[in-house]
């Protein structure tokens, strides 16, 4: 800056304190500290923040995990350390502005008359005039050029005659420095009374903590409570449909905190709304405030982008998900031959126990979802569509294992086939992958599973391979032909029904010799595929249904099958879960704030928008004009805060109209 | 006050306005009276604020830089007669000659895209060949691709209420949408400072960084058919939308134009095309003006932004990936203007920044949704 700003100056700048003040209110301080906290904001955009731990420890392992917790790495934004930095950049800034301030409103008011003809005539920018007349109408026209031209000025009697019009415009271009720098101490102020500095505290005292057990609201003890009279805070409240609640849950590190609430929230319903296209439009509660201070429960609608605002706190409509929908599932059992299923109704967040002793299975069901929107259609014009109903469980061993899977009701269209899927994954960081199991010609799943139930029934194959034999043996075949043909049917549909094609293939390799093992494969599996074909027939025979057409789509149902039984072995859990009905509960999220800082945030940003504009759009500028009538000079000079074009520009055009009024 | 000054004195802005600006705001008022008398059910309070408040804003923007007034005119008029070549039936895209050759939206935007690259082969050859009719040329092309990019705007904002009532919404809520916003508003800002500075030789900087823009918007067209317009998802839709969004984009804007003149300067600095181009004093100032006017509305549209995550995630700040990036680029330029206006730093290392300021709001634009998850997921590739 030209005119360099006057430091205050404490009594005895050698003490520790003044040392202290100096550095506090230095840039180079505010500027180490605005570093810090980037790079630590770096950090929290990369590291995903506020996960559940358990994420942390598989991503990190234990070491590193414990590493970054000390550090509050799953929290920058929150930890300590980050606060205490805000903390310092606001007392910086603060002590910065009461550094400084003084010199900018002194600068903003002076017109500086008293500079001296010497040091005017060391100005870069300067003109001199011998003017044409020698009226006393020289300072009257040079102060009506300076009003024309927007300056305020000042005018000084010197010695001899001498008139000194010191001016200067846009000063106010110094109050952008001031409320810049007040408005960021004002946003961080706001921003730390939002935070959770208060709770951090209660905990360092060891008065709160944090919460990591499973309980339901008013079980969680006193010490992890917060009153109604906290502050701020930001938490979160799920309610199944029909329900209440007067109490949300702050989630913190690996626990949470339970934050009561002044009034009582009752969900009547949830809705989501969709397009033509299947994609969600609104997601919309209706929910009643029961709040003792009000006669009558206060109705209310919350949507997204339009929250409700009741005593303070603002509730907005965050998320949804199952809010235990009622579930009736047809279990089949993959690896006994019965071909019939169980029933079973349950609930999501309900367990089922299936099996006993060493093989006993806990089935969670984690989630139900109405609405699935899917793109199944390759290549361009692909539309998402909604492909129905799915359901979330996992399935866990006596060991504690669990794998998750995600079924979809109704059969998916895929590659122009349908298909019932269901996803399986072992770890929540993995893909699901897919198991596909064709859909008949009813569309349901129920030849797949009386197939299966045949050809995974030892005792029904010598039958298979009977039957097999009947339509494919010449009628000239010696009794030891055909019989060699049924053993071989046999064991090759008991190894497929052990293992699948993997199994298979292990006796191929077994029983041929490498030379001719691609061509032995290839009329195994035409084997299997003819018996399965026969398999078919008698599984309907069976269920007293008509013999399939022995059609292309029946080959690709037979070919899809026997890859998906195949696929079986890798399925990891012994039966298949088909949602057979439902009765759908939603639940819906909401979160709800207090942040009495909000206001002071949006004043500083106010503050922080005008500051900026005075800073970049005002341009102050000062012009001093010594009149000497004795000589008949004007001596013109001009500076400005910040050197530019513009500024080059103005004092050109200010010499070349002060030459025309003055010399004429 | 007596007129003893031998020379017209400065005058403000309404002073010196004209019959003919007067004229353009009347038509202004008269346009938003007549979308108000239609569709002022369907409006709320923020929703008539915004476009009563588009009136002021556009009328100073004609009235500042007056050939806005034009582009407005010629905005306003392609998009009615496209309107009314629709017939309500948005099938008609493809069958009416004008619309499927020339104001469909997607045919407008091809053609600023096409428009866009012929500006920018134009304004290398008017700074190789030092060809001033290239030059004017190329000012012409890039004033004809604003227009039809706005065209191509304004009827896919029509088209999204005939793909459905309940689907329309403004198109500034995509990625393929705000890199159309994006070409446009940059090259309009680069046309105010090519005129203001009277200089045409930067244009071929700026427009490459217009083209890049162009070619992803060509890539995401016939790769990802990102032209189909989706409805909004229920987080999206606010009027907060129609202020943030531009707002932004005028902030990058600004930043890219900086970054384009930083790299002339760069290349200046080297003697490379040092004697086609302006002096280095221009070019330092070109930078800091747009700086320091990208750096006004990104911190209004963080601002806004901060205002509509109040209403609609339930905090003004929640420290997401996309906000805390915006704050990155807001501490850079901060520091960047500090240093030149504070300490008065002046030279290439400034020059270097800009660019290298250029690549950390890309990220904050794009990478961010690329590589981080967060709430801002809407915009992903």
């Amino acid at each position: 800056m030209a005119t360099p700003v006057r430091l205050t100056t404490l009594k005895n700048p050698t003490s520790f304190a003044a040392k202290l003040y100096e550095l506090l209110s230095s840039m180079r301080f505010a500027i180490a500290l605005l570093t810090v906290l980037g790079i630590a904001s770096i950090i929290g955009t990369v590291l995903k923040q506020n996960e559940p731990y358990a994420n942390y420890v598989v991503q990190f392992g234990q070491f590193w995990f414990g590493l970054f917790e000390g550090l509050g790495l799953y929290d920058v934004y929150h930890s300590a350390w980050f606060l205490l930095i805000l903390l310092f950049l606001v007392l910086s800034t603060s002590l910065c502005i009461y550094r400084n301030t003084p010199g900018m409103l002194r600068e903003l008011r002076a017109y500086r008359e008293h500079a001296t003809e010497t040091s005017l005539r060391s100005f870069a920018h300067r003109a001199e005039y011998v003017c044409a007349d020698e009226s006393a109408g020289v300072a009257r026209r040079l102060q009506d050029f300076l009003v024309a031209h927007g300056f305020r000025y000042k005018v000084e009697q010197r010695a001899g005659g001498d008139v000194l019009l010191a001016a200067k415009a846009g000063s106010y271009q110094r109050l952008g420095y001031l409320l810049t720098h007040g408005a960021i101490v004002v946003i961080c102020i706001g921003g730390l009374l939002d935070g959770n500095v208060p709770f951090k505290l209660q905990e360092g005292f060891g008065v709160k903590r944090v919460e990591t057990r499973d309980l339901a609201a008013e079980e969680v003890p006193q010490d992890s409570r917060l009153s109604v009279a906290n502050l701020s805070f930001r938490a979160n409240l799920t309610l199944p449909e029909g329900a209440q609640g007067d109490a949300a849950f702050i989630r913190m590190r690996d626990g949470y905190l339970v934050q009561e609430l002044p009034f009582t929230v009752r969900l009547k319903d949830f809705r989501i709304e969709h397009y033509a296209t299947g994609q969600p439009k609104s997601f919309e509660s209706d929910v009643e405030i029961l709040d003792p201070d009000l006669p009558q429960p206060r109705q209310a609608t919350i949507r997204v982008n339009h929250p409700l605002v009741h005593d303070g706190i603002v509730i907005y409509q965050s998320d949804f998900q199952d809010g235990g929908s009622l579930l009736e599932l047809d279990v089949w059992p993959l690896f006994s031959g019965e071909g019939a299923p169980d029933r079973v109704r349950t609930r999501v967040f309900e367990d089922v126990i299936a099996g006993e002793g060493e093989n006993v299975l806990r089935i969670e069901f984690e989630d139900f979802r109405f609405f699935n929107i899917l793109t199944l259609d390759e290549g361009p014009g692909a539309q998402p569509r909604n492909v129905g109903p799915s359901l979330t469980f996992k399935v866990r061993d006596s060991q504690g294992q669990a794998r998750e899977y995600l079924n979809y009701m109704q059969p998916l269209n895929l590659d122009g086939r349908a298909y019932f899927v269901s996803g399986m994954r072992e770890t929540l960081q993995e893909d699901y992958r897919y198991l596909r199991i064709p859909a008949d010609p009813e569309n349901s799943i129920g030849d797949y599973m009386r197939l299966h139930a045949v050809l995974f029934d030892a005792a029904q194959l010598p039958e298979i391979a009977r039957r097999l034999a009947d339509k494919t043996t010449p009628e000239t075949a010696t009794p030891e032909v055909r019989a060699r043909f049924e053993q071989s049917v046999r064991q090759l549909l008991g190894a497929f029904a052990k293992g699948g094609y993997v199994r298979v293939a292990e006796v191929i390799e077994q029983a041929v010799p490498e030379a001719e093992r691609e061509r032995a494969a290839e009329v195994y599996l035409k084997v299997v595929g003819n018996a399965a074909f026969e398999a078919l027939i008698m599984s309907r025979e069976r269920a007293g249904l008509p013999p399939p057409q022995p059609d292309g789509d029946t080959l690709e149902f037979l070919h899809d099958s026997l890859n998906s039984m195949s696929d079986l072995f890798f399925y990891g859990s012994p039966f298949f879960l088909q949602l057979a009905d439902f009765g759908h509960r939603q639940a819906s999220g909401f979160q709800l704030t207090r942040a009495p800082g909000k206001n002071l945030v949006y004043a500083g940003s106010v503050l922080l928008v005008m500051g900026i504009f005075a800073m970049l759009y005002l341009r102050e500028r000062r012009i001093w004009l010594l009149v000497k009538p004795a000589a008949r000079q004007v001596l013109f000079a001009m500076s400005a805060s910040r050197k530019s074009p513009d500024f080059e520009n103005e004092f050109a055009r200010y010499r070349q109209q002060l030459q025309v009024l003055l010399e004429g | 006050m007596e007129t003893t000054l031998p020379f017209a004195a400065p005058q403000p802005l309404l002073k010196r306005l004209t019959w003919v600006d007067w004229g353009y705001a009347m038509l202004l008022l008269a346009g938003a009276l007549f979308a108000y008398a239609r569709f002022a059910e369907y409006m709320n309070l923020y929703e008539e604020s915004v476009l009563f408040g588009s009136v002021v804003g556009f009328s100073w923007l004609g009235w500042y830089f007056k050939p806005v007034r034009v582009l407005m005119l010629g905005i306003a008029g392609l998009s009615l007669f496209a309107i009314g070549q629709y017939q309500g039936d948005l099938a008609r895209a493809e069958q009416a000659f004008f619309l499927q050759y020339l104001l469909s939206s997607q045919s407008a935007v091809m053609w600023m895209s096409v428009l866009f690259i012929l500006a920018t082969a134009a304004y290398w050859l008017a700074l190789l060949a030092r060809a001033e009719f290239a030059g004017k040329v190329a000012t012409a092309l890039t004033w004809s691709a604003v227009l039809m990019g706005f065209v191509g705007l304004m009827v896919r904002w029509y088209e999204s209420y005939l793909t459905g009532p309940d689907v329309g919404y403004i198109p500034v809520s995509n990625l393929y949408e705000v890199f159309i916003l994006f070409c446009i508003v940059t090259a309009l800002m680069y046309l105010y400072y090519e005129r203001r500075y009277a200089t045409r030789q930067l244009g071929a900087f700026v427009m490459l960084v217009v083209s890049a823009a162009v070619g992803f918007i060509l890539w995401y067209t016939f790769d990802r058919q990102a032209y189909h317009i989706q409805p909004l998802v229920p987080a999206l839709q606010s009027w907060w939308m129609k202020v943030h969004v531009p707002t932004n984009f005028i902030g990058y804007g600004g930043f890219s134009l900086a970054a384009a003149v930083g790299v002339a300067y760069l290349l200046a600095g080297r003697g490379l095309l040092a004697s086609r181009l302006p002096a280095r004093e221009v070019l330092d100032d070109f930078m800091y003006k747009s700086i320091a006017i990208g750096f006004v509305f990104f911190t209004i549209a963080t601002i806004l932004g901060a205002m509509w995550a109040a209403e609609a995630w339930g905090s003004y700040w929640s420290w997401d990936p996309k906000e805390t990036w915006a704050l990155i680029v807001w501490l850079n330029y901060a520091a960047w203007l500090h240093l030149r206006l504070v300490k008065g730093l002046r030279g290439p290392l400034l020059a270097w920044w800009a660019v290298v300021g250029l690549l950390l709001t890309t990220f904050a634009f794009l990478g961010v949704n690329m590589f981080l998850s967060g709430l801002h997921s809407y915009g992903q590739l």
